[in-house]
């Protein structure tokens, strides 16, 4: 189990380093002068966009370019300055990783406790109508899109309760209050369509699950209902689930993107918005890479409850 | 109808059955499949709404009218105005042609380049499919809208760019279905029966593996139709996305937020319902196609067990 896990840590280091080469060349090959998209419309003098490559290190050979920011990403700064303001990224970043952090935390765990139980549910319910509610509470959490959720509920929040989310984002542990209106909305919408991936996959895997040999072993010889799902059922429905955990984490980030921006909340991805808007290229490269790499640490995340979950791999240690 | 007579039994008799079967074909289609039935007419009737969108709106969807402003929905205006008194039908109306075109130009793109590299790494192997899935799985590790996002900044704006943003975003995960469906289909019996005769691989990767592969394939596509038109909406209402006059559903939500969230909530209301209703239909046709094809999801004729999580088995997962 351990090897496992040291492997995957390992794979880590690779796969980031691939997406880093994604991201900045993305933005450095793909045609079009970037000293041209920066200034935009605006008329400027050759000199000064001159300037502007030098300071941005454009006039050096790509490889080179590359191993610069590369080397300013591992060793603190991430990436340089804002273009837009002169703000180290690195100031930038510590001031919105801790929003996006807890708002995906938040969701995880709010979803595992929620859809747990509520696949279960679903599945001894079997076709009744917490079955028929639960499936099409979940259809809605998958086809809704989270941006129209979240302005409906701003809405009507708004409409009905004359109350709307305060406007300054404050650390959980400088105002909890303050902290928890404005992170319970987002939670609850992300958290909808997370959990509905998660109740959809717990569901027919339990399905498939009852109609298995074993658990009519267990009925006949003469466990109590409640044991022969718990016990015998859902601890191997857990490992799809679990499973699918992880393959929605890049759902979770870019519905944090979302969700950030329409709650203004201060996280990596309102910043990615804000950088894109401004055509700030250095925050882009370093809060996409950023982002990438947070979706990696949740799949690892995801690998640590897997060997938990899985006997196979606890018993192979 | 004297001159039928003349054109003799057989063609009269003939005439008017086509016409009929289709009709009664239908009926029992809708009846008897009314999962795929029912979102496949709204994907028809929103397509057909972009189509001819001209036709359909009541008004020019970029007029502006002062005197009509922040008007709720009415007879007049069915689903209200603007600040700007422009009438938010026909602008939802106009915006269905917008976001359904480049929904569908990225799955198009997203579907032939994913299928494509799906095919080509499965079929030839060794160090190629490696690579190619190496690759395939870092731009899976991006979040989907990420990688768009910064298609857009770096093409510009422009309606293809954002087709090209999400098209890139998809691409990976179309490429993985269809290297798994086409390995698969390799290993069978016909497949290398063909190879034995000496077919080229021109022919076994078009004649075998692209077909029989197709369905799974098609039945995801359709359901990333939705998240490509949820992508533009996204994309728009951040300010990312189609650049105006063009009325888009993301930008009119937008517009609706920033501009008079309050005083006309209606502006804010309908764009997204007209998302939502597409999004919806894609994915409920997506996962109908999806379990018609799944010979593990045939509702196959089994007694039922004494527990009620019997019943339940085996059914279209909804």
């Amino acid at each position: 189990m351990r090897r496992h896990l040291a492997w995957r840590l390992a794979l880590i280091a690779p796969t980031a380093l691939a997406a880093s080469i994604v991201v900045f060349f993305a933005l450095r090959v793909l045609p079009g002068d970037i000293v041209r998209v920066i200034i935009g419309d605006v008329p400027v003098s050759p000199e000064v966009q001159e300037a502007l490559r030098e300071e941005l290190g454009l006039n050096d050979a790509l490889p080179i370019q590359y191993g610069r920011w590369l080397w300013s990403m591992v060793n603190g700064e991430f990436g340089g300055r804002s273009l837009e303001n002169g703000e180290p990224i690195r100031s930038i970043i510590s001031r919105h990783l801790p929003v996006t952090v807890l708002l995906a935390g938040y969701t995880v765990l709010l979803s595992i406790f929620v859809s747990v139980p509520l696949g279960v549910l679903a599945a001894v319910a079997g076709n009744r109508w917490p079955d028929y509610l639960i499936r099409v509470a979940t259809l809605g959490g998958l086809a809704l899109p989270n941006l129209w959720v979240a302005l409906l509920v701003l809405l009507g929040l708004l409409l009905f309760f004359r109350w709307s989310p305060p406007i300054i984002y404050t650390a959980p542990t400088a105002d909890p209050w303050n902290h928890m209106q404005m992170m319970v909305w987002p939670t609850l919408i992300l958290a909808w369509e997370y959990s509905s991936h998660l109740v959809r996959v717990t569901r027919s895997t339990m399905l498939e699950g009852l109609s298995q040999a074993y658990i009519t072993t267990a009925r006949s010889k003469g466990l109590s209902e409640r044991d022969v799902v718990l016990r015998h059922a859902l601890r191997n429905a857990l490992i799809p689930a679990v499973t699918m955990l992880g393959l929605q984490s890049g759902t979770l980030l870019s519905g944090a993107l979302i969700l950030e921006t329409i709650f203004g909340l201060p996280g990596i991805g309102r910043g990615l918005v804000q950088a894109a808007l401004a055509r700030d290229y250095p925050v882009i490269q370093s809060l996409a890479s950023l982002l990438v790499v947070l979706s990696l640490v949740v799949n690892l995340g995801v690998d640590i409850i897997y060997t938990l979950v899985d006997p196979r791999f606890s018993r192979a240690t | 109808m004297k001159h039928h007579h003349d054109r003799g039994p057989r063609f009269r008799a003939s005439f008017p059955r086509p016409l009929a079967k289709a009709l009664s074909g239908t009926w029992v289609f809708a009846r008897t499949k009314a999962l795929i039935a029912v979102p496949m007419a709204v994907l028809v009737l929103l397509a057909t709404v972009a189509l001819f969108a001209d036709v359909v709106a009541t008004h020019d969807p970029l007029a502006q009218n002062v005197e009509q402003r922040l008007r709720p929905p009415g007879p007049g205006h069915y689903f209200g105005t603007d600040g700007f008194g422009r009438d938010i039908f026909s602008r939802v109306v106009h915006g269905a042609r917008v976001s359904l075109f480049v929904g569908f130009l990225a799955v198009s793109m997203a579907a032939v380049s994913g299928t494509g590299i799906g095919m080509f790494s499965a079929y030839w192997g060794g160090k190629l499919d490696l690579l190619v899935q190496r690759v395939v799985d870092v731009l899976l590790g991006f979040p989907f809208l990420v990688l768009a996002l910064m298609m857009v900044v770096a093409l510009g704006p422009s309606s293809t760019s954002v087709a090209i943003g999400i098209a890139l975003g998809l691409t990976p995960q179309v490429a993985r279905l269809s290297r798994a469906s086409a390995l698969s289909i390799k290993e069978e019996e016909y497949v290398k029966a063909a190879m034995v005769i000496g077919a080229s691989s021109y022919r076994i990767i078009w004649r075998h593996l692209l077909p029989n592969s197709g369905p799974p394939i098609l039945a995801q596509v359709t359901g990333y139709f939705g998240t490509a038109v949820v992508a533009e909406t996204t994309l728009s209402f951040l300010g990312l996305g189609v650049p105006p006059p063009f009325p888009s559903w993301g930008r009119m939500l937008q517009e609706g937020v920033r501009q008079y969230f309050e005083a006309a909530p209606w502006a804010t209301v309908f764009p997204g319902l007209a998302l939502s209703v597409s999004v919806l239909a894609c994915a409920l046709l997506g996962d109908a196609v999806r379990d018609l094809l799944d010979p593990r999801r045939v509702q196959t004729a089994q007694p039922r067990g004494q527990q009620g999580v019997r019943a339940g088995h085996r059914q279209a997962e909804l």
